[in-house]
């Protein structure tokens, strides 16, 4: 070890593999894993979710979690992101591309995709 | 893509309770239901739950789960991590939260046991890989080291140091910057650091648990400290008696070497450093300081008169600085965050956390670091859970066999350094051993004195014959055949133990029977004078009596009896078929085992 650019270097590659167990960041993700999201297609989703948040270098900021049956088994595959503070928001029917664009819009940009959330009128 | 990361303990706690099962049985599951590109399995140091053992915690969300047992390993993985329900019967729950409040089940930081604690000694047992150098860097490890060779003179390290109040935590207090700043001005060819994991108290397990859970924070430290003092060349004494502790720590001190972070010119600086292990044949003695530079030397482990002090005159008669685990473990984290980060914890002479290892009468059995200052009352109670099975709390044992007790009265007592020793307690090195109304103090007392007799050198007088005489007059008095003129001799030996001994296990041994005199002289005079055990302890003076009205008969305590000595009375008991029993007491040798056999409670003991 020469200098604290090489500590560093190793510091930030190892930074994603540590941060799952800092606790919650500001904003916490949920996937619903139960068998109706599971047979809908969560898993790709949820995947996508966590390469895509390490991606954006948001893992620190963002928690990616799973959670069982939420209780609306026709919209899934289900992701609610909660954010101190603010409204919990609900997107259903989810692939992985439309969670790509979530982390990219939504978890960065902070702009909610409101053709993906949930709507009163399809309940 | 890693998405979530499954932590087992292991500790020695959890691996004697089988979590290296655990960890197969995870691996083979998570294979069986192909997540293994998604899951990760991480062993970690202690979590400080020992009781709980074995421990599992799920991440991203936290999750605990404790007492896993091998057959309950594929619930978890298809239920929690497949489908993401939390197995919620393997939970452990003791928040003040109901568990329906908590979004994603329980975790680790909402239970009662973690959430009053602060952790700085322990901050990365439990939550990194303590063989994975890379998980310690990181988690800002090794950047103390790096800001010190690179930004900061060793005058600066040292003033840092004292300037946060750091004391020494292997029991004495002294603080460790003006220890460090003894050392650093003496000339010498070679300079010496020296850490003290001999750690010989009965019950105490702090220092293990950061060797285990984070080794290489120490070999951080060490190199910190030999960069302050001027020491090229640092040892790390442990005790043979800790496999898993001495295992990692090698490990550790192979990579920080490969990664040169140990060796020659480390971070550019010109600077070198080496670490080697020592290991102790498990003397209780050998955890002094002088005792242990002479183990280091190969020589018998035998304490040296001080001064020459080890500052001028240390290990192979070298300036040498002395430090405890936990000590050090709290030296990277005070360079990186700062000195008044570090003061702004604790009382006002006593800084930083301290790590406790609670164990005894109470419910959660484990390990804590809790901010200086805090009541024993929140440490028992608030953390550890109370007192099992509805007991009233007696006393708390500190400092192991050169301590003293904290007696329910003084419950409230904040604790620090100075407030334990105006109490003619002491801190020690962190074992607390709480104790209920069972125990009887004249018992504990004779417990901590037959230790320090076995561990005694030798060397000086007043400690090896003292220490026996102490014991037999103890001796005298548990069975029944003190005098009341004991309790004084008791004392004045006491006091003239303390002021003639070389070292401080002679000092300090005589501490268990002075404080318990101090708070239960009435248990002792209770022994003398009455030649009773309050606590139904001690054998001698116990007798052991069959109520006739409640026994039926039945005679198992009679056949369960080693010496015949229970009979057939002439008395029946109204409503009762068969006569009673009784016990003839002068053959009776007080085992105990009729009142363990007999299932309608009519033997009492008092």
């Amino acid at each position: 070890m020469k200098s604290l650019a090489e500590l560093q270097a190793i510091k930030d590659r190892m930074k994603d593999k540590v941060v799952l167990r800092e606790g919650t960041g500001d904003m916490r993700v949920v996937v619903g894993m139960a068998t109706c999201g599971i047979a809908a297609g969560a898993r790709p989703v949820l995947n996508a979710l966590v390469e895509e948040v390490n991606k954006a270098g948001l893992s620190e900021k963002v928690t990616v979690s799973q959670t069982g049956c939420i209780g609306i088994c026709q919209f899934e595959p289900v992701v609610e992101v909660f954010e101190a503070g603010k409204e919990k928001v609900t997107y259903v029917k989810m692939t992985a591309e439309k969670a790509k664009e979530v982390v990219e819009k939504h978890l960065k940009g902070g702009r909610v995709i409101a053709e993906y959330t949930l709507k009163d009128e399809n309940l | 893509m890693i998405r979530s990361q499954v932590l087992i303990c292991g500790g020695t706690g959890c691996t004697s309770s089988g979590s290296k099962k655990i960890q197969e049985a995870f691996a083979k599951s998570i294979d069986d239901f192909k997540l293994n590109d998604e899951i990760k399995l991480v062993q970690t140091g202690c979590f400080g739950l020992c009781a709980l053992g074995p421990v599992v915690i799920v991440y991203p969300d936290g999750t605990f789960y404790s007492q896993v047992k091998p057959e309950d390993v594929p619930e978890i993985v298809e239920e929690h991590l497949l489908k993401g329900r939390v197995v919620e019967r393997l939970v452990y729950n003791e928040t003040s939260t109901p568990i329906e409040e908590l979004t994603g089940g329980v975790s680790l930081n909402d239970t009662d046991f973690y959430k009053a604690q602060h952790r700085v000694a322990l901050r990365n047992c439990g939550v990194i890989d303590p063989e994975n150098i890379d998980e310690y860097i990181a988690v800002d490890g090794y950047a103390a080291l790096g800001k010190a060779l690179t930004e900061m003179t060793p005058e600066q390290v040292i003033e840092e140091v004292k300037k946060s109040g750091l004391r020494g935590r292997g029991g004495g207090g002294f603080p460790t910057g003006l220890k460090w700043s003894f050392c650093a001005p003496n000339k010498a060819d070679q300079k010496y650091v020296v850490c003290n994991a001999d750690e010989g108290d009965p019950g105490a397990f702090m220092d293990r648990s950061v060797l285990e859970g984070d080794p290489h924070c120490i070999v951080e430290a060490m190199t910190i400290c030999g960069y302050a003092i001027g020491a090229t060349k640092g040892f790390v004494y442990v005790r043979a008696e800790y496999p898993i502790a001495v295992a990692r720590l090698q490990k550790a001190i192979d990579q920080a070497r490969e990664y040169g972070l140990l060796g020659k010119n480390i971070f550019d600086s010109g600077f070198d450093f080496d670490l080697e292990i020592r290991l102790g044949a498990g003397a209780f003695v050998c955890g002094e300081e002088t005792a242990l530079m002479a183990s280091i030397e190969g020589k018998r482990g035998e304490p040296k008169p001080r001064p020459p002090f080890p500052a001028v005159k240390g290990l192979f008669d070298k300036p040498t600085v002395e430090n405890n685990v936990e000590t050090f473990a709290n030296i990277p984290q005070i360079l990186l965050k700062g000195a008044d980060w570090f003061a702004s914890m604790g009382t006002e002479r006593s800084k930083g956390t301290k790590v406790f290892a609670l164990g005894g009468k109470i419910k959660h059995t484990g390990l804590v670091e809790v901010p200086m200052g805090t009541t024993l009352r929140e440490i028992i109670y608030d953390i550890g859970g109370g007192i099992p099975n509805g007991k009233k709390f007696k006393a708390a044992q500190t400092g192991g066999p050169s301590g003293g007790c904290i007696p329910a009265s003084l419950i409230d007592t904040e604790i620090d350094y100075d407030n334990l020793t105006a109490i003619g307690c002491m801190m020690g090195s962190g074992g607390l051993i709480v104790m209920d109304e069972d125990t009887c103090m004249v018992d504990i007392a004779k417990f901590f004195l037959d230790f320090t007799v076995d561990e005694s050198c030798g060397k000086c007088t007043p400690c090896r014959v003292g220490t026996k005489r102490l014991l037999e007059l103890l001796d005298k008095i548990t069975s029944g055949k003190g005098e009341p003129e004991d309790l004084d001799r008791l004392e004045d030996l006491c006091y003239y133990i303390k002021a003639n001994s070389a070292c401080g296990l002679g000092q300090t041994a005589p501490n268990p029977v002075l404080a318990t005199l101090k708070f239960f002289r009435n248990e002792y005079e209770a022994h003398v004078n009455e030649k009773k055990c309050p606590a139904g302890v001690c054998k001698d003076l116990l007798t052991y009596t069959i109520d006739k009205d409640k026994c039926i008969g039945c005679g198992l305590c009679s056949r369960n009896c080693p010496v015949s000595t229970i009979i057939k009375s002439d008395y029946t008991a109204p409503g009762h078929k068969l006569p009673s029993y009784e016990i003839i007491p002068d053959k009776c040798i007080k085992c105990g085992a009729c009142m363990t056999n007999c299932k309608f409670k009519a033997i009492s003991k008092k």
